[in-house]
């Protein structure tokens, strides 16, 4: 523990990706089978320990610590692991003697029942130091929140063993914690890993913003980006599983997905629900908000199931038949996509079409004047771009639609968590429900932690401490005199809401200190912007 | 558990702007240009520039010379000497363990004993007198760190830690960010303790001070100036500057630097991560919890009141611990810099 406990405390103060690089692949190289898997593990954020979770660490503390005081220490420090870790009543006689190791520790923490934890974890919190504290329970909750990726942690383990990063990526989903294989591998020149008899998630290829970029149409063939989740459908050795844009199996929430392939291949595309309400010229699919409804959810009712079901208007085709594809142009792809439809249930399938521009302008003016709500923008591909995990530049662009915008009001502010830990961060914002100047009031419409400026946040944050009227706990109410020109994807209608409106991806835009907080918009302007 | 009656305290007013003393026309540290001022210590947010007339230790009237120039009329205050300051009330100077020249205030007026503590702290420090209880009926303290996840560690840990990055870095240089004011020094002090005798390279805002400090009695040792020398020269070695200064252009000059800082906000990760330290040092000028909590005990007052920081988790332990208290909500002191 006290190694991974060490590694754990340098990565939080390091701010170089190469220094991070480094000092995992060292722990990788230098550390003893099991304990650098599971280390790993906790690093890609592998690692699930049912037993434990933030709330038993709140109810630990709070059998030891005053409530209050621990409510106020949690609300400052913005991280409960850390929290406990400094709260935690020393044992009697200083110093922990007998440290446990991090394979002892997980065989500990996964004896653990909702039970035995409340005892049990007391016990191995004193044998440790605050800084072993803080690493166990970071390891314990699976969050680490020290600034290092999934990703990072395997790029440090293909450096560390100097393997090919793209391998680790491809074997990866294969193996399981402490990933035995992977090291045998990597580290002693064993076999790799076996792929094909397992469904393997294959990392997805991305697109880089557009930004001002131009691109020839002789070069890129444009397509619809849809608005609801990326999946990938693996089908190997009779089993079908549904993948999502992280690689996590949700098969189980899609159960009608996972029937729907039947023979062997790797297909991407985007999920979406049926809807009736909503035509758009492909015709059938609800907007995001109906999907919603479906997502989250480890089991599915049958209503469920009739009336919001799913289908994958596919993009693009990885393997198919046993026959890797991804060298491929993606215009030879596309061909042999167009072939596999007709062995597809078109209940649950249908091909993403392709936007037919003459030229750039052309495509931006289609662009513009598309309307149905289930579109996020447009998508450029790169014709002859073979399939490759990642963000590569210059292979696929997104260019979404312009965003939404409303002007409201400050109302309340809550200090966020991690890095922006005692800053006031998390934003709720208003619209007038009638006349200001006639006595309407504000009404929250939304919630907004992102869209500013570090300088804006500081700026935000003073603002808030400046003008509270009220407290109510780690949440301040602000003087509402405040405008933030806030920018959204789409509004919907909401029971959560007292406005009976939703928002979805609110962003702080534009700090509107130039006008005066009558001014900001009313609530009918946002009704008006509902479009399911 | 006191059981003095309780009195009324009437002739104090806390105001946002610092605690008035109406029957002398005083004030205590405040934030504006005042008649009489009665200043704790030299730190900015205490003492400020403009008084016409100005009571403080020998020390502190020396740090706020150097600050802001001479002010009007000073008057130098011994320690535990009592000062009478006319309308009957008397102020007695105790040492704080803050920083040199730091003081609390004991006024007493009518029979009663009340003690402005300004900033303080219970540790050892080389280089000012240690805090002194004072029996008193109302006790006014801060709470920069009144919270129970402060615990400050023993300083000669965080040196270690220090002397053991600088090994690390034969090529480049640690730069410790410190407040120019009590910390530097008392840095400085601890790591000559610690056996470390080599120069330490001082960025110009602290280099007056350190002097200040020499003149008053506090020997530093060998110290040179950052300013004007090559990046060779500070290779392997200890650089000390504001913290303001590390994510600042002045730290391009440094050969390859770990970024530390001393202070008590270091306790808390996403704080150092916030401020881009490679290398935190709990080190503070303030009382931790245990030591807010521990003096309170000490002094056993009848009432306590709180002045600034993090004063509700305070009040309550006063509450879990029957002691009254209350917060003053005063403006303008500052504490991230601690």
């Amino acid at each position: 523990m006290r190694a991974f406990a060490t590694l754990v405390d340098r990565l939080t103060y390091t701010r170089s990706r190469n220094a991070k690089l480094d000092l995992i692949a060292e722990y990788l190289r230098t550390t003893p089978d099991p304990d650098r898997g599971w280390a790993l593990a906790a690093l890609t954020g592998a690692l699930d320990f049912p037993a434990v979770k933030s709330g038993t660490i709140r109810n630990l503390l709070t059998e030891r610590v005053d409530p209050v005081l621990y409510t106020l220490s949690r609300d400052y420090v913005g991280d409960t692991a850390e929290t406990a870790s400094l709260l935690w009543p020393a044992p009697e006689g200083e110093t922990p003697t007998d440290e446990p190791g991090l394979s002892e520790v997980v065989d500990l923490l996964r004896a653990m029942t909702r039970g035995s934890v409340m005892t049990e974890l007391p016990k191995l919190l004193d044998r440790l130091d605050a800084n072993g504290r803080y690493a166990l329970l970071k390891f314990a909750t699976g969050a680490m929140r020290i600034g290092v990726s999934a990703r990072l942690a395997r790029v440090a383990f293909a450096q560390a063993f100097d393997v090919p990063v793209d391998a680790v990526e491809e074997y990866w989903h294969g193996v399981d914690p402490p990933y035995p294989t992977l090291f045998a591998w990597a580290a002693d020149g064993a076999d790799p890993p076996r792929t094909d008899l397992v469904p393997l998630f294959r990392p997805f290829m991305l697109a880089h913003p557009l930004e001002d970029t131009v691109v020839s149409m002789d070069d890129y063939a444009a397509e619809w980006k849809w608005d609801g989740i990326r999946v990938q459908l693996v089908h190997v050795n009779g089993e079908t599983r549904v993948y999502s844009r992280s690689g996590d199996d949700i098969s189980a929430t899609f159960p009608e997905m996972a029937e729907a392939l039947d023979f062997p291949a790797v297909l991407d595309g985007e999920l979406l629900v049926r809807g009736t309400h909503q035509g758009g010229e492909q015709g059938g699919a609800a907007s995001f908000n109906a999907l919603q409804q479906r997502l989250g959810r480890k089991t599915v009712s049958k209503k469920m199931l009739r009336e919001a079901p799913a289908f994958v208007r596919l993009y693009d085709v990885l393997l198919r038949d046993g026959e890797d594809l991804r060298e491929l142009g993606w215009a030879q792809r596309r061909e042999h996509l167009e072939l596999l439809m007709d062995r597809l249930d078109p209940e649950r399938f249908d091909l993403s079409r392709l936007i037919e521009a003459d030229n750039f302008a052309d495509l931006a003016a289609i662009r513009e004047g598309a309307r149905d709500d289930a579109i996020e923008g447009v998508m450029l591909k790169r014709r002859d771009a073979p399939y490759i995990a990642g963000r590569k530049v210059g292979l696929w662009y997104k260019w979404k639609r312009d965003p939404l915008l409303i002007d409201c009001v400050l109302m309340y502010a809550q200090r966020g968590s991690g890095k922006r830990s005692s800053f006031y961060s998390d934003f709720t914002f208003g619209c007038w429900d009638g006349d200001p100047d006639a006595g309407a009031e504000l009404l929250p419409v939304g919630k907004a932690y992102f869209g500013f400026t570090d300088d804006e946040l500081k700026w935000l944050d003073r603002h808030v401490r400046q003008n509270t009227v009220n407290r109510f706990g780690p949440v301040r109410e602000t003087d509402k005199s405040l405008v933030l020109e806030v920018a959204f994807d789409s509004v919907h209608e909401s029971k959560r809401h007292k406005s009976g409106l939703a928002m979805r991806f609110p962003r702080i835009n534009r700090i509107r200190q130039d006008k005066p907080a009558h001014e900001a918009d009313r609530i009918d302007a946002l009704k008006a912007l509902v479009r399911d | 558990m006191n059981t003095r009656a309780l009195p009324d305290f009437s002739w104090l007013s806390p105001d946002p702007h610092g605690i008035f003393v109406a029957p002398c026309n005083a004030w205590i540290d405040p934030s504006k240009p005042v008649e009489t001022a009665l200043v704790t210590h030299g730190h900015a947010d205490h003492a400020r520039g403009g008084h016409a007339r100005v009571f403080a230790t020998r020390e502190t009237l020396a740090i706020m010379n150097l600050r802001y120039g001479a002010a009007g009329d000073e008057i130098a205050v011994p320690l535990r000497e009592p000062v009478e300051l006319g309308g009957g009330v008397t102020a007695t100077y105790f040492p704080a363990g803050h920083v040199l020249g730091s003081a609390q205030i004991l006024l007493e007026h009518g029979g009663e004993r009340v003690v402005v503590t300004g900033d303080y702290k219970r540790r050892p420090d080389p280089t000012c007198e240690p805090f002194e209880v004072v029996p008193c009926d109302v006790f006014i303290t801060e709470a920069t760190f009144g919270l129970p996840v402060f615990r400050h560690p023993p300083i000669a840990g965080e040196m270690r830690k220090l002397l053991y990055a600088r090994e690390q870095r034969p090529d480049g240089c640690v730069a410790v960010g410190a407040y120019a004011l009590g910390k530097a020094q008392r840095v400085i002090c601890e790591l000559r303790r610690a056996g470390y005798h080599e120069p330490i390279y001082l960025h110009g805002a602290l280099e007056k001070m350190c002097g200040l400090y020499e003149e008053l009695g506090v020997p530093l040792g060998a110290l040179r100036s950052a300013t004007g020398i090559g990046k060779d020269e500070l290779k392997g070695q200890i650089v000390l500057c504001p913290p303001s200064a590390l994510n600042d252009r002045w730290s391009r000059r440094l050969p390859d630097p770990v970024t530390a800082m001393a202070s008590g906000w270091m306790r808390v990760r996403q704080r150092a991560r916030q401020r881009n330290v490679e290398l935190p040092l709990v080190i503070s000028d303030h009382c931790d919890w245990d030591e807010l909590t521990q003096t309170i005990r000490d002094v056993d007052p009848a009432e306590t009141w709180v002045t600034h920081g993090r004063e509700e988790a305070l009040l309550r332990w006063c509450q879990l611990n029957q002691r009254r208290a209350r917060a003053l909500a005063m403006v303008g002191y500052e504490d991230e810099d601690d």
